[in-house]
C-alpha cells in the first residue's frame, strides 16, 4: 500500500498516454461485454425453455411449412398431451424502421401451453373472442404508445397487404428472457384472409412427461419420414436454438470479434507499458541503488499495468452495464432481456487482469533484472 | 578503526573481445567517521570503486567489507536490503524522480522500512531541514535549482541514517556557489553528525574539504 502513491505518480507522468491507454482498454472491454451479451441473451432464451414442450418443424428448414393435417396425427402420438401451431408473419409497422416479432398462433392452445405469457383474464377473453384481435407485449405497447382497443395496421412482408388488428390484450412475460415486444394474433385471421392456402410454420407439443421427449421425437420423425414434409422434432431448447442459428453462427462471430478487439488492445497496452519502462530505466536503477529489491520493482511495474487495465475495465464494463440497464436496450427487439450478466463482468475483469499480466510481464522482468551499473552509465 | 575494508580486489570488464582490467589486487581502508575524497583521471576506477563499496557491482575477485558485512558475497536481494539500511548514495545528476515532490523523493528509502506514515514524515522533514530545504517540501525537481536538487538528493541519502554516504561527483553539475553550499553541507554531516563520507571528484577544491584525499591512477592507489 505504501508503494501505491509511487504507482499513481508514475501513471500521471504522461497523462495523455495513460488516459488514451485506459480509454482503449475501456473501449475493448465495453465491446467485449456488448458482444458477449448478445450471445448470452440469445442463449438465455434457450435456457428458459420448458422441458415438457417440444417443437416440430419441417426437416428441410423452419421456413418451410407443415401440413395442417399433421395436427391430428401429432395429437395421437403417445405422450403428447396438447398440440399448438403458429406461423411467422414478419410484418412491418409504420415506416418499418422498428422491428418486432409478429406471430399468428392458435390462441387457446398457445396461451394454455405458455403460462409464462401472463394476460389479464378479461383481456384474454377479449383476445380469444375476436378473430382480428391482437395480443401485444407490454414493452411494444409502451414503445409505440398504443392503447387497448386501438386499431393497428401491419404491412405484410411475407403475406402482402395491409392487415388491420385491434389490440385486445397486453401480455407481461413472467421471465425476462421472453420478449415483451411481440405482436401476436390469431392464426384463423391469417388462414381466413388467405382462403385456407396456408399451413402452420411449426407445431408446439405439450408432453405428459418430459422424460418421454426422446421417444416422442423419434416416433414423430419416423411417422413423417417418407411424407412430402418430413419433420424435425426437438426439445423447446433445441427448437429455440434453431431460431438463433437462423442468424448463422452468431456465437462464433461475436466471440471472434470480441477476441480480436481484446488482442488489438493488448498490443496497444503492451506498447504503452514498454515505452514507459524504457523511459524509466535510469529511475529503476536509482530505486535499486536506494534499496528497492528486484521483487519490489517487479511488483511496482505489474501494479502499474494492473491499475491501468483494471481502471479501463471498470469504465468499460461498468459503462456497458449502466448503459444497457439504464436504457432498457433490447437490440431493436431482436434481443429481449438484453443485459450484461455477472458472468460477463467476471470474464471481462479476468481479461483485464490477463491484459495487465501480459502487457506488464516483459517490462516488469526487465526492471527486476536491470543491471544498476549499466543503467546508471546510460543515465549519467 | 576501518569501516570499509577493500581487500585484494580485482575488477575487470569484458568489452567486445577485449578484457579491461580496472583494479589488480587493490587493498585499502576507510576509517569510521572519515571524509575521504577519491580523485584521479577519467577511467582510473574511482566510480567503479564507489560502486563496489555500495554493492552496486561485484569484484572479479577479492572482498569488500563494510561495517563487518562482506558486501562482495551477498545475494542481490540481501544487497538491496543492506543498501537500504547502510548506504546513502548521491549521483552527479541528482537523479530525483521528476514525478515526485522533494518530500516524496526523500521519503523513498523510508518506504522500505516499517516506519509509520507519521514517523516517515518527521524524518523527511528533519532531513530536508538539515539540508535547508524545509520550505521546499512540495516542490517538484523541475521547480528547484540545481543546488537545491542536489541538496534534496543528499537529504534522500541521509534520511535513513545510513552507515556510509557515497557521492559520485556531487558538485560536477553545480555552479561555484551551489557547489560550495553542498560541500559545506557534507563537511557538516561529517563533523556534526559523524557520518563517514566517500566522495568521488575531479574538483581539487572539493577534495580540499575532505579530511583525506586518495588518488587513483589506472586502478592503482597513488597517495
Amino acid at each position: 500500500m505504501k508503494l501505491l502513491p509511487l504507482v499513481f505518480a508514475n501513471l500521471r507522468r504522461h497523462k495523455l498516454r495513460t488516459i488514451l491507454t485506459m480509454l482503449g482498454v475501456a473501449l475493448a472491454t465495453f465491446l467485449f461485454a456488448s458482444l458477449r451479451s448478445v450471445v448470452t441473451t440469445l442463449n438465455a432464451g434457450t435456457e428458459v425453455a420448458s422441458a415438457s414442450r417440444m417443437g416440430v418443424q419441417n426437416a428441410t428448414a423452419i421456413v418451410f411449412p407443415l401440413p395442417m393435417s399433421y395436427k391430428a396425427r401429432l395429437e395421437a402420438v403417445p405422450g403428447v398431451k396438447a398440440v399448438s401451431w403458429a406461423n411467422w408473419f414478419g410484418g412491418q409497422y409504420g415506416d418499418g424502421k422498428v422491428f418486432f416479432a409478429t406471430f399468428a398462433v392458435d390462441p387457446e392452445s398457445y396461451l394454455a401451453m405458455y403460462p409464462e405469457i401472463v394476460v389479464p383474464p378479461d383481456q384474454k377473453e377479449a383476445f380469444l373472442r375476436e378473430r382480428t384481435a391482437a395480443l401485444v407485449g407490454r414493452g411494444l405497447m409502451e414503445q409505440f404508445g398504443w392503447k387497448v382497443g386501438q386499431n393497428v395496421t401491419i404491412k405484410g412482408t411475407i403475406f402482402p397487404g395491409d392487415w388491420i388488428f385491434t389490440i385486445r390484450g397486453v401480455y407481461t412475460p413472467s421471465v425476462r428472457a421472453i420478449d415483451d415486444r411481440s405482436f401476436i394474433f390469431q392464426y384463423a385471421a391469417l388462414d381466413e384472409r388467405l382462403q385456407h392456402r396456408i399451413s402452420p410454420g411449426w407445431y408446439t407439443l405439450q408432453l405428459t412427461d418430459p422424460s418421454l421427449a426422446a421417444g416422442v421425437a423419434q416416433t414423430i420423425d419416423d411417422m413423417f419420414r417418407n411424407s412430402s414434409a418430413a419433420t424435425k422434432t426437438m426439445t423447446e431448447k433445441a427448437f429455440n436454438q434453431s431460431f438463433v442459428t437462423m442468424w448463422g453462427n452468431v456465437q462464433f462471430l461475436m466471440n471472434s470479434i470480441g477476441m480480436a478487439v481484446v488482442f488489438a488492445i493488448l498490443m496497444v497496452t503492451a506498447n504503452a507499458m514498454m515505452m514507459t519502462a524504457r523511459e524509466r530505466t535510469g529511475e529503476v536503477a536509482v530505486l535499486k541503488t536506494i534499496g528497492f529489491t528486484d521483487r519490489t520493482l517487479f511488483l511496482l511495474v505489474m501494479l502499474e499495468a494492473s491499475v491501468l487495465t483494471l481502471t479501463g475495465a471498470i469504465l468499460g464494463l461498468g459503462g456497458a452495464k449502466l448503459l444497457y440497464s439504464g436504457t432498457g436496450f433490447n437490440g431493436f427487439g431482436f434481443l429481449p432481456g438484453f443485459d450484461v450478466s455477472a458472468g460477463t463482468l467476471v470474464i471481462g475483469f479476468a481479461i483485464a487482469l490477463g491484459l495487465a499480466v501480459v502487457s506488464g510481464i516483459v517490462p516488469a522482468v526487465r526492471a527486476a533484472r536491470l543491471s544498476i551499473v549499466q543503467a546508471l552509465r546510460h543515465v549519467e | 578503526m576501518a569501516l570499509v575494508e577493500v581487500r585484494n580486489v580485482t575488477k575487470s570488464f569484458q568489452r567486445d573481445t577485449q578484457v579491461i582490467e580496472v583494479f589488480d589486487n587493490l587493498t585499502l581502508d576507510f576509517a569510521e567517521g572519515s571524509f575521504t575524497a577519491l580523485m584521479g583521471p577519467s577511467g582510473s576506477g574511482k566510480s567503479t570503486l564507489l560502486n563496489l563499496i555500495a554493492g552496486l557491482d561485484k569484484p572479479t575477485s577479492g572482498t569488500v567489507t563494510v561495517a563487518g558485512a562482506v558486501v562482495s558475497s551477498m545475494t542481490p536481494s540481501a544487497l538491496a536490503t543492506w543498501r537500504a539500511r547502510h548506504i546513502g548514495f548521491v549521483f552527479q545528476s541528482y537523479n530525483l524522480l521528476p514525478v515526485l515532490t522533494a518530500f516524496q523523493n526523500v521519503e523513498l528509502p523510508l518506504l522500505l522500512t516499517r516506519l509509520s506514515k507519521k514517523e516517515r514524515g518527521e524524518r523527511v522533514r528533519l532531513a530536508l531541514g538539515v539540508v535547508g530545504l524545509d520550505d521546499r517540501l512540495d516542490h517538484y525537481p523541475r521547480q528547484l535549482s540545481g543546488g537545491q536538487e542536489q541538496r534534496a538528493a543528499i537529504a534522500r541519502a541521509i534520511v535513513s541514517d545510513p552507515t556510509l554516504i557515497l557521492l559520485d561527483e556531487p558538485t560536477g553539475q553545480l555552479d561555484k556557489k551551489s557547489a560550495e553550499e553542498v560541500l559545506g553541507l557534507l563537511r557538516r554531516l561529517n563533523t556534526e553528525f559523524r557520518k563517514t563520507i566517500i566522495i568521488v571528484t575531479h574538483d581539487a577544491h572539493a577534495a580540499e574539504k575532505a579530511g583525506q584525499v586518495l588518488h587513483l591512477d589506472k586502478g592503482v592507489l597513488a597517495t
